[in-house]
C-alpha cells in the first residue's frame, strides 16, 4: 500500500487511499478492475455462482483469500439434531460439495468457528484495516469498522469474484457522517445509526461510501463500529468505514488471523497511513449531536422510519409528497398503527436479540444486564442467538446463558435466525417484534410480522415488560 | 442477454422503496438453481394470506399480461444484496424498470441479467406513474425512453454496462482476459495480501 504523499499532493480520504491501491488495471471506457482481498462466502448466494465455474470449467483462483461458513439456513435449535428442513438441508449439503470440490475453507454447521459471516470475519482477526473485502450480502458493510473497504455483491459478482480474485467497479464518493458528544445512559451505538438513517432516508447514502467521524465514533469500541458500520447499507450506501485507530490494532492483535510478529510491525506502518488526510474531499457531509441522542425504535416498515423512544408515531396528513403520504399509510396499516400515538406501551409478542448487526459479547452483555434477576413477560417470547459460536462459548462461560435462561428466554446456535427468517425461526402473522436486527421490512421476520427495530438495551427492557419500553425506567 | 431496442405496455407499482424483500421473500432463497424463482416475485402483494390471488395488485390486473417494463416509485431494489430480485423479474418477462433511483448493488446486479434500469427526472416519472398500461419504447443505443404520443427522453447509462448489454459482452470474460495484470498486481502485492494459511 502506498503512503498518501505517493499518489501527489491531492488529499485523499481512506475511501479514495484504498481504491488506489486496489486497482488492478484501468482500461478506456471500462470500470477499474478492482483487486479483493477477501472473500466471504454463505450458502444462499454461491451455489449459482460455483455452477456458473462448473459450467465454464474454472477453478477459484485465490482459495487462499475466500472462506465461507454456514448462516443464513442454518437451523439454531440443538447441533445434535439433523437439519429437518429438507430444502435448507440441501443447500447446505450443495455448500459442503462446492467448497471441497473448490478447495475453499468452510466452517460448517459444526466447526467452532461457524457464525454469521460478519460476526466471525472480525473475531478471528480475518477483517484487517485497508482491505477490499467482498461477501454476496448486503451487511459486508460490517467489516468496515476496521477501516477496510467492505462491500456486497450479488451473485455474478460472486462468481467473478471466485474466478478472478477482481471486481469491475466504478469509484464511489465519499460521505463523511460525524457523531460529536457524549452518548446518554441507555443510548447505544445502534441508537446512533437509526437516528442518521431517520435523517437521511434510507436512500440518503445511495452511491456513497460513509466515513464515520468525530469524538464520538473514536470513543466506541470495536464492536460498537462494526453495529454501526453494518447498517450503513441500510441508509443506502454500499459501504461504511471508521479510519483505523490504537481500538483497532488493540482489537486486531493476536487474533488467529492477524499478521504477526515482522509482518505485524509492517502492516502496523502501512495501516497507520490509512485516515483520510487533512482537507480531504467529502461528497456529502452530515453532523449528529451524540448528548441529545435517545434509544430510538423504528415503527414502519423500512429502517428510516424511525422515532426516538419518547416520540410519537407521524402522521401522513402532515406529508406533502403524494408518494411519500401513501408510503407512510401503507406502513402503519401494515404495522396496524395510529398516527399521533407513541409507540411506547405498545404490546410484543417476540424480542429477538442477535443479527450481525447485534449479536456480539457486548449485545448479549447489554441485554443480559437489564434481564439479570428479572423475569421475561410471560406473554413474550425471547429469542437470544448468538453471532457465532466463539460468541455463545464466550457468553456460557460469563454465565450470561443462565441469565437469559432463568429469565425464561431461549438461547440458541449460532446463525441469522430470525433476522431473516429462513431458517424456521420466525414471526406468525400479526406478530410483533422488538428486534435487534437491521431490517423491518414487510414480511421480513416471517409473512405478516410486524418487526420494531431497536437496541439490544431496548429489547430487553420490552422483553422484561412485554410492551415496547424505555429500557432507563429501568436501570 | 443482448438488449437493442424495447416497446412494450408498462405495469405501474407506485410504491416507494421497494426492497428486494418485497420483489422475493428470503424463504425463495433455498433454491441452488435459478429456475422457479420467478413465482416469488411480489408474492406477498400479489396474493392473499389464503394463497389467492389479490385482484388489487398491478402485477395481476388483465392490463398487465405482457408487460415488460415495470415502473415503481423512487429508490426501487434496496436493502438485500440478493440477485434473486432480478432473476425473478426475468423470469416474469421484465425487461426494464424505471424508476427515478435505483439501489447500488440491484442496480449492478441487474445489468448483468440484462435487465435494464432506467432512471428518469421526477416530471417523467410522475407522468409514466399515471400512464399504466399504455405503451413504452426503449432505446438503449440512443438511451431514450419514449411515453407513446410523448417525446424521447434521455437517460443515463454506465458506458461499459451499456456496452455489455448492445454487445452482448460477457464481463467475465473480459476479465479472464485481463489475467497478466491480476498476476503483475498480485506479484507486487507479496507481504502484504494477508493469505490464511
Ligand atoms: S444476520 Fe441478517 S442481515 Fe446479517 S447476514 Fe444474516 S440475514 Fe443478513
Amino acid at each position: 500500500m502506498k503512503p498518501s504523499s505517493e499518489a501527489g499532493s491531492r488529499p485523499r480520504t481512506i475511501v479514495e487511499k484504498i481504491w488506489d491501491s486496489h486497482v488492478v488495471t484501468q482500461q478506456p471506457g471500462a470500470p477499474a478492475l478492482l483487486y479483493i482481498d477477501l472473500h466471504l462466502s454463505h450458502e444462499v448466494t454461491s451455489p449459482q455462482a460455483f455452477a456458473m465455474l462448473r459450467e465454464r470449467g474454472l477453478k477459484v483462483r485465490r482459495p487462499d483469500l475466500t472462506i465461507a461458513t454456514m448462516d443464513h439456513s442454518t437451523p439454531t435449535y440443538s447441533l445434535d439434531l439433523p437439519v429437518l428442513d429438507p430444502v435448507g438441508r440441501a443447500q447446505l449439503d450443495a455448500m459442503e460439495k462446492n467448497c471441497k470440490d473448490f478447495g475453499v475453507r468452510l466452517y460448517n454447521r459444526h466447526s467452532d468457528h461457524q457464525g454469521i459471516v460478519h460476526v466471525i470475519g472480525p473475531e478471528q482477526g480475518l477483517t484487517q484495516p485497508g482491505m477490499t473485502l467482498v461477501c454476496g450480502d448486503s451487511h459486508t458493510a460490517t467489516h468496515g469498522a476496521f477501516g477496510a473497504l467492505a462491500f456486497g455483491i450479488g451473485t455474478s459478482q460472486v462468481g467473478h469474484v471466485l474466478a478472478t480474485q477482481c471486481l469491475l467497479q466504478t469509484p464511489s464518493k465519499t460521505y463523511a457522517i460525524r457523531v460529536e458528544g457524549t452518548l446518554k445512559r441507555g443510548v447505544s451505538a445502534k441508537d446512533i445509526i437509526l437516528a442518521v438513517i431517520a435523517q437521511i432516508g434510507i436512500g440518503g447514502g445511495t452511491g456513497c461510501v460513509f466515513e464515520y467521524l468525530g469524538s464520538t465514533i473514536r470513543g466506541l469500541s470495536m464492536e460498537e463500529r462494526m453495529t454501526i458500520c453494518n447498517m450503513s447499507i441500510e441508509g443506502g450506501a454500499r459501504a461504511g468505514l471508521v479510519a483505523p485507530d490504537d481500538t483497532t490494532y488493540q482489537y486486531l492483535n493476536g487474533r488467529e488471523f492477524a499478521p504477526k510478529g515482522a509482518v505485524w510491525d509492517a502492516a502496523l506502518e502501512r495501516w497507520k497511513t490509512l485516515p483520510s488526510d487533512e482537507g480531504a474531499e467529502y461528497a456529502k457531509e452530515l453532523t449528529l449531536d451524540a448528548n441529545t441522542l435517545e434509544p430510538m425504535v423504528t415503527f414502519g416498515t423500512n429502517p428510516g422510519m424511525g422515532i426516538p423512544i419518547s416520540g410519537r408515531i407521524p402522521d401522513p396528513a402532515s406529508v406533502s409528497n403524494p408518494l411519500e403520504k401513501s408510503d407512510l399509510t401503507k406502513a402503519l396499516k401494515y404495522m396496524d398503527l395510529e398516527p399521533g400515538k407513541p409507540l411506547q406501551g405498545h404490546p410484543v409478542n417476540v424480542v429477538f436479540v442477535g443479527s450481525c448487526t447485534n449479536s456480539r459479547i457486548s449485545d448479549l452483555r447489554a441485554a443480559a444486564s437489564v434481564i439479570k434477576g428479572r423475569k421475561v413477560n410471560p406473554k413474550v417470547r425471547m429469542l437470544v442467538v448468538p453471532g457465532s459460536q466463539q460468541v455463545k462459548h464466550q457468553a456460557e462461560a460469563e454465565g450470561l446463558d443462565k441469565i437469559f435462561r432463568e429469565a425464561g428466554a431461549d438461547f440458541r446456535e449460532a446463525g441469522c435466525s430470525m433476522c431473516l427468517a429462513m431458517n424456521g425461526d420466525q414471526l406468525e402473522p400479526g406478530e410483533y417484534s422488538v428486534s435487534t436486527s437491521n431490517r423491518n421490512f414487510e414480511g421480513r421476520q416471517g409473512k405478516g410480522g410486524r418487526t420494531f427495530l431497536a437496541s439490544p438495551l431496548t429489547a430487553a427492557a420490552s422483553a422484561i415488560t412485554g410492551v415496547v419500553t424505555d429500557v432507563r425506567s429501568l436501570m | 442477454m443482448k438488449f437493442e431496442t424495447l416497446t412494450s405496455k408498462i405495469v405501474v407499482v407506485p410504491v416507494d422503496n421497494i426492497d428486494t424483500d418485497q420483489i422475493i421473500p428470503a424463504r425463495y432463497l433455498k433454491a441452488i438453481s435459478k429456475e422457479g424463482l420467478g413465482e416469488g416475485l411480489f408474492v406477498d402483494w400479489r396474493k392473499n394470506p389464503d394463497g389467492s390471488l389479490n385482484p388489487d395488485f398491478p402485477l395481476n390486473k388483465a392490463e398487465a399480461k405482457g408487460a415488460q417494463i415495470l415502473v415503481a416509485g423512487d429508490n426501487f431494489g434496496c436493502g438485500s444484496s440478493r440477485e434473486h430480485a432480478p432473476w425473478a423479474l426475468v423470469q416474469n418477462g421484465f425487461r426494464a424498470v424505471v424508476s427515478t433511483s435505483f439501489a447500488d448493488i440491484f442496480k449492478g446486479n441487474a445489468l448483468k441479467n440484462g435487465l435494464l434500469p432506467v432512471i428518469v427526472p421526477p416530471d417523467v416519472h410522475k407522468q409514466l406513474l399515471a400512464s399504466s398500461g399504455k405503451t413504452v419504447t426503449i432505446d438503449l443505443a440512443a438511451q431514450t425512453l419514449t411515453l407513446e404520443g410523448g417525446q424521447p427522453v434521455q437517460f443515463p447509462i454506465d458506458g461499459f454496462a451499456k456496452r455489455c448489454l448492445l454487445d452482448g459482452v460477457d464481463e467475465l470474460g473480459y476479465m479472464l482476459n485481463q489475467e497478466a495484470a491480476i498476476a503483475a498486481y498480485e506479484a507486487k502485492r507479496v507481504g502484504s495480501i494477508n493469505t490464511l494459511q
